[in-house]
């Protein structure tokens, strides 16, 4: 009896051990900070002669909202209606990735796309690319590369972003400027974009510096850094969180001191990454702006491949776009917000 | 009267001496600091409902989740001697459970609210379970059984919610927490009020304390007593899911928004501080859950006092950590003994003091 019992156990154990394995494949390398294993896939389409052939190397859609969105732009454009024979590969493990580019390379594909997961050891690939006679583009974020080794980058600049956001902010013309500055996590790309151009306002004079924290993109640490700054009684009416999570705890702790803010409250409200419940918030006057990187470099590269457009400058910075509440439309939602 | 304030007096107040000293100088040294940082205020919300706020309200406030999972981490640690280092990680699971349910359907009543906590309560105690059956039955350290879910619950919770941070607006939801319309008080204190009567009540007409205790003292001479060892270690696990799932729920409430990512973020180290804060011995045995309530409070003082000095949050975690030790160093059982003897050595000078003076 006693037997049978250990057996059972031992059973569900593996059984939801197996379990736990599926979904941690399913959503393997949740983000950029997991960094955990994942599968690699590769889908082709059927084969066709008269088609461009593309090679896309990405991470994975499950790494982010903006990275689902990324993925998702690359296969609506370079679709076969377009004339397009696409294959893609996503990892987040960039010997996997380097594989796979090598892979592409083999198979003899016209244009080679990569996003990679690390800046380094792309230059042998690519070499064996130009070789070939395989023409690259990188885009979304810029590989430590010849110049000679690529046709073009489409790469986004995070320091654009902040300054389009800060822009923003000093065409309000507010008689003053006291600014609560919730920062993502220290050090990351996103972070020292973002922040770069606010602190050039604190350190001109031009803005007050109530507070700056960093939050490590914990929306409840941001509620307590504003709840913080309510309790010292200390005078603010900016809130420039660097992302949408940490805006929405930051207005939470607003709303429980019942201090208004959005497009008719004392407070201005500030996010980034552009997801459609921080963009529907836009729309009903609760926050003011919001700041994208934007995840949508295909049409571009494909202006690029059918002529449309020439290449001057090997890096071309896709154009940021920011969001004010006062302009917003829902087909702008639609089109530019990401995730649910 | 005399004799039980001398006994207090002689013997400190015993374990909960430590953390109650802690509260007092952080205490004192706010009011020093600033003299208004306790003052409680009335504010009217966005909601417009009338609410207490100020630092104070913050701290008990912000508490809240610690509280809770501290008091079940203590019966976990009482039973096995060991910690369960997963209960963020199922805090991110339950919560995704909780919003899946609410997600289901068009509109948030009050009976989805209820139905979506019981399911995440379920979910909760189903890990709990998983987490006891490794330590009870297979007898695997507690540390090594939970650091499985410890890696792999958040790409769970990532995967319940589909890959994205779902969002959600309620105004019932928001009430949990937040402020139910009339009352001042935050409602996650009121639920962790809640779960401290349930805890003394089932203290009061259960056994399970004394058993508890028996099993961390010695499992072995508890089982040869009659005390299904296995089955309290199971037990205090399964508690211990009530509690994430309570805890998850809140945490969720309070943003309307669930990121598995960030959801009670590394909160399973401060819950086992506030176990030892609370002077639980963290190799089982004897406990008081009302020491790890203390040892909570006394750490989100501690943070919101750190960042009412405006310390960058990034250099928080260095100054907690320089009071922690000092706490846990005065705590450990080798000061213990030498200040007891410091002391007896003072008294006795002092009676030969008093002999001497007679003489």
């Amino acid at each position: 009896m006693k037997r049978v019992k250990t057996l059972l156990l031992v059973a569900t154990l593996v059984l939801s051990m197996v379990v736990c394995a599926a979904c941690s494949k399913d959503s393997g390398g949740s983000s950029d900070k997991g960094g955990s294993s994942n599968t690699g896939t590769t889908n082709s389409t059927n084969t066709s002669n008269s088609k461009i052939k593309i090679g896309v190397v990405n991470n994975p859609p499950s790494e982010s909202g903006y990275r689902e969105a990324n993925v998702k732009d690359m296969e609506t454009v370079f679709s076969e209606a377009n004339g397009y024979d696409l294959k893609t590969f996503y990892s987040q493990k960039n010997d996997d990735q380097l594989q796979a580019a090598q892979g592409f390379i083999t198979e003899g594909v016209d244009y080679l796309l990569v996003s990679a997961a690390e800046t380094t050891g792309w230059d042998d690939v690519l070499k064996n690319a130009k070789e070939a006679g395989v023409k690259v583009f990188i885009f979304d974020r810029m590989l430590n590369v010849d110049e000679s080794l690529y046709e073009a980058a489409v790469v986004s600049d995070m320091a654009i972003e902040g300054d389009t956001a800060v822009k923003w902010l000093l065409d309000q013309n507010l008689p003053v400027y006291n600014v609560i500055h919730i920062q993502g996590a220290m050090g990351s790309d996103a972070q020292i974009g973002r922040t770069g151009a606010l602190d050039a306002q604190f350190a001109s004079g031009k803005m007050n510096k109530v507070v700056q924290q960093t939050a490590t993109w914990d929306e409840a640490e941001a509620k307590k850094i504003v709840e913080s700054v309510i309790n010292s009684k200390a005078d603010f009416n900016v809130i420039y969180a660097e992302n949408d999570g940490m805006a929405k705890g930051a207005v939470a702790a607003l709303d429980e001191n019942g201090i208004t803010h959005g497009v008719d409250g004392k407070v201005i409200v500030m996010g980034f990454d552009c997801n459609r419940w921080a963009l529907r918030e836009l729309l009903a006057g609760k926050w003011n702006y919001d700041g994208q990187c934007s995840p949508f470099q295909a049409q571009v590269i494909s202006d690029i491949i059918q002529g449309k457009r020439t290449v001057t400058d090997k890096i071309i910075y896709s154009v940021e776009k920011g969001f004010d509440a006062k302009t917003l439309t829902q087909s702008d939602i639609d089109t530019y917000g990401l995730g649910d | 009267m005399k004799k039980s304030f001398k006994n207090i007096f002689s013997n400190g107040l015993g374990q909960l001496t430590i953390p109650i000293i802690a509260i007092i100088i952080l205490v004192v040294f706010n009011l020093f600091r600033d003299p208004s940082f306790f003052s409680i205020e009335i504010t009217q919300n966005n909601e417009g409902n009338n609410v207490f706020s100020g630092n104070l309200i913050s701290i008990i406030n912000g508490a809240s989740e610690l509280a809770i999972l501290a008091m079940g981490m203590t019966l976990v640690t009482a039973a096995c001697g060991g910690q369960d280092i997963s209960v963020g990680a199922a805090a991110a699971i339950a919560g995704s459970a909780f919003v899946k349910v609410l997600k289901a359907g068009e509109t948030i009543s009050g009976g989805r609210v209820i139905l979506a906590f019981l399911f995440a309560c379920i979910v909760a105690m189903c890990f709990g379970a998983f987490n006891g059956t490794l330590v009870a039955v297979f007898k695997i350290q507690p540390m090594i059984a939970t650091l499985i879910l410890y890696t792999c619950g958040r790409s769970i919770a990532y995967w319940i919610n589909g890959g994205a941070t779902p969002t959600f607006s309620s105004s019932i939801v928001t009430a949990i927490g937040g402020f139910i319309p009339g009352v001042p008080i935050p409602t996650p204190v009121l639920i962790v009020l809640a779960v401290a009567v349930i805890f003394k009540l089932v203290f009061h007409f259960t056994s399970l304390e004394l058993l508890t205790q028996s099993v961390g003292i010695n499992g072995s001479a508890a089982r040869l007593n009659g005390i299904n060892s296995t089955l309290i270690k199971l037990l205090s696990f399964i508690i211990l899911g009530l509690c994430v799932a309570t805890a998850g729920c809140i945490g969720v409430s309070r943003l309307g928004l669930i990121n598995h990512e960030t959801l009670l973020v590394d909160i399973e180290m401060d819950t086992i501080l506030a176990v030892a804060i609370g002077g639980n011995n963290l190799g089982g045995g004897k406990f008081k859950v009302g020491g790890s309530i203390i040892g909570a409070y006394v750490i989100q003082t501690l943070t919101i006092t750190l960042y009412a000095m405006k310390v960058s949050s990034t250099d928080v975690k260095a100054y907690k950590a320089i009071v922690i030790i000092l706490l846990v160093v005065i705590g450990s059982p080798v000061v213990k003994a030498r200040f007891g003897k410091f002391m007896t050595k003072l008294r006795a000078k002092k009676t030969n003091a008093c002999v001497k003076g007679a003489e």
